[in-house]
């Protein structure tokens, strides 16, 4: 059985800011990562516009976001393949909070997108739309940035928009 | 051949926003009350297991090693296990492990977190477990993942906000009676419903709130346990699984890796009904939906059928199959491994009939606890006998 009081020590954080002794640090740590085989293919075709996707002969999936290895099949993929840069809305959500959790005045719409042609959704934004509007199921299409502001990243499309 | 595990103690602190000990005196605490709950002292303890959530909450890196001395486990064979929040399952999981296996007869499994150091809130500390090329670009925080899983489940089986608010409402009331509750409360479905909205369909009293926490498990052979208790309650199955880390590729509407954990940990405990077989169950319950989700994964229903168990009071701690008694992350609190390690430690309680006023009234024999995480991939399970 479990004492009715327990131990611990709850502070307010007037308590904690103002009363007792703590330490601050921030860290700064700073990385600079390698895209990778299969991930540095697919940044290059979004620079020029286009969705690629690697193919597992076996199993027969197209795969977005791609890898050089089908992890069902645990074989290397066979082939890469352009997919369209259309879909299907998976699911989404409305969100009002930024990465640390503090309120933003314009919602981002985080959704899954179910790539044309793939097997697999990617995680990207919705645009251009009404948030009341949008449905799961729904078919969308993706925005590119201009050519030449695209620089090989997952942010080359800027969002994807209803088709 | 397998031997019997038993646990036999348990400790903890209470959950908290903010906790004044630091995560290494939480940990002691709890691991004191652990050992003290049964008869037992440190140098009966040959091995022990530390689970804690990413080093990121703590700011401390390496937190096993910085923890040892806290857990007990200065000079012993000690490790670290981490499984995201599927933690505090897993960390009984290897308990079971280093006794079934003969290795040990006696090991503490601990837990803490203390995710109030981390600021301007722990939040930002989980973004780094998004994919760093293709999503963190987009600025991801984790509600996002937990919203779309959520509606994507909503959508599939026509669920309501109203029904998973319940969850909330029922975690949060039982609560009242948890004495390391931090968030007990008597709300209603329409105070869930007009929360802040942090990321739709998530509002504010769907989620757990972060905390600061520590539990400490005591598990012992069966010839250990005979000597030590009249009540010992027996580990008859263990299951554990992890779906792929490309999560855009899964449909999220239901935890296949859940499922699988489970049948594993049935299948070892001889369980072949479980919505049958199963007297008390505490899924994981980090945010109200999830524990739904869960109870499905975990075939206690059938798909899509959790919020209609919840609606008719069949988990009511009076209900036929209670569900989360202990008020669970939602309302006792979720300092992360220490909250799915208080969940293992309310099924020893209520197996035990030490629960008080949290006890269950069907008298159980049998229970389930369940710990889910990493990228929404993991399904930890443990199933308890008497």
């Amino acid at each position: 059985m479990l004492p009715e009081k327990l131990p611990g020590t709850k502070l307010s954080s007037k308590e904690l800011y103002e009363e007792v002794i703590s330490v601050w640090h921030e860290p700064k740590l700073e990385y600079r990562w390698s895209a990778g085989i299969a991930i540095g293919k697919f940044l290059s075709g979004l620079k020029e516009g286009k969705i690629l996707a690697s193919k597992c002969d076996n199993c027969g999936r197209v795969l977005v976001p791609p890898r050089i290895f089908c992890e069902w099949c645990f074989r290397r993929t066979d082939e890469w393949v352009e997919v369209k840069d259309t879909g299907r809305v998976n699911t989404f959500s409305v969100c009002y909070i930024d990465v640390a959790a503090r309120r933003v005045k314009e919602p981002q719409i985080p959704a899954v997108i179910e790539i044309d042609g793939s097997n697999g959704g990617i995680l990207h934004l919705l645009g251009e739309v009404d948030p009341k509007e949008i449905e799961i199921g729904m078919r969308v299409k993706a925005v590119w940035k201009p050519k030449e502001e695209r620089i090989g990243a997952i942010t080359d499309i800027k969002y994807f928009k209803p088709l | 051949m397998l031997r019997r595990v038993a646990i036999i103690g348990a400790g903890m602190t209470k959950f908290m926003r903010r906790a004044k000990e630091t995560p290494k005196e939480l940990t002691f605490l709890a691991t004191r009350m652990a050992l003290d709950q049964a008869g037992i002292e440190i140098s009966d303890i040959e091995a022990v297991t530390l689970g804690t959530a990413p080093d990121s909450f703590d700011g401390v890196h390496m937190n096993g090693e910085y923890l040892i001395d806290g857990a007990g486990g200065t000079n012993k064979p000690y490790i670290r296990v981490f499984v995201g929040g599927g933690t505090g399952v897993f960390s009984v999981i290897h308990g079971w492990k280093l006794v079934s296996s003969g290795a040990f007869d006696s090991v503490l499994v601990v837990c803490e977190e203390k995710m109030s150091s981390c600021y301007p809130h722990p939040q930002a500390a989980f973004y780094t477990i998004f994919d760093n090329i293709l999503e963190r670009p987009l600025g991801p925080n984790l509600v996002w993942i937990f919203a779309l899983e959520m509606h994507r489940y909503m959508k599939k089986h026509g669920i309501k906000k109203e029904q998973i608010a319940l969850v909330s409402v029922k975690n949060k009331r039982n609560a009242l009676d948890h004495p390391a509750a931090g968030w007990g409360a008597k709300i209603t479905v329409e105070d869930v419903l007009n929360s802040e909205v942090l990321a739709w369909p998530v509002q504010l009293l769907d989620i757990s709130p972060p905390s600061d926490g520590a539990v400490a498990l005591v598990l012992a052979s069966e010839e250990m346990a005979k000597r030590l208790t009249d009540d010992p309650v027996w580990i008859d199955g263990i299951g554990y699984c992890l779906d792929t880390a490309y999560w855009t590729n899964r449909d999220l509407y239901y935890p296949k890796y859940v499922e699988y954990a489970a049948r594993m940990a049935y299948r070892m405990a001889g369980i072949r009904n479980p919505p049958k077989e199963i007297d008390v169950a505490e899924p994981y319950d980090p945010f109200d939906y999830k524990e739904l989700h869960h109870m499905e994964g975990l075939l206690l229903c059938k798909k899509g059928e959790a919020p209609k168990l919840v609606e008719e009071g069949v988990t009511e701690r009076d209900g036929d199959l209670p569900v989360t008694p202990s008020g669970g992350l939602l309302g006792v609190g979720n300092p992360i491994a220490a909250a799915g390690l208080m969940k293992v430690a309310e099924i020893f309680f209520q197996l035990r009939g030490e629960a008080g006023k949290r006890q269950v009234k069907n008298d159980p024999v049998t229970g389930v606890a369940q710990a889910w995480g990493d990228l929404m991939q993991i399904g930890t399970v443990v199933v308890l006998r008497r």
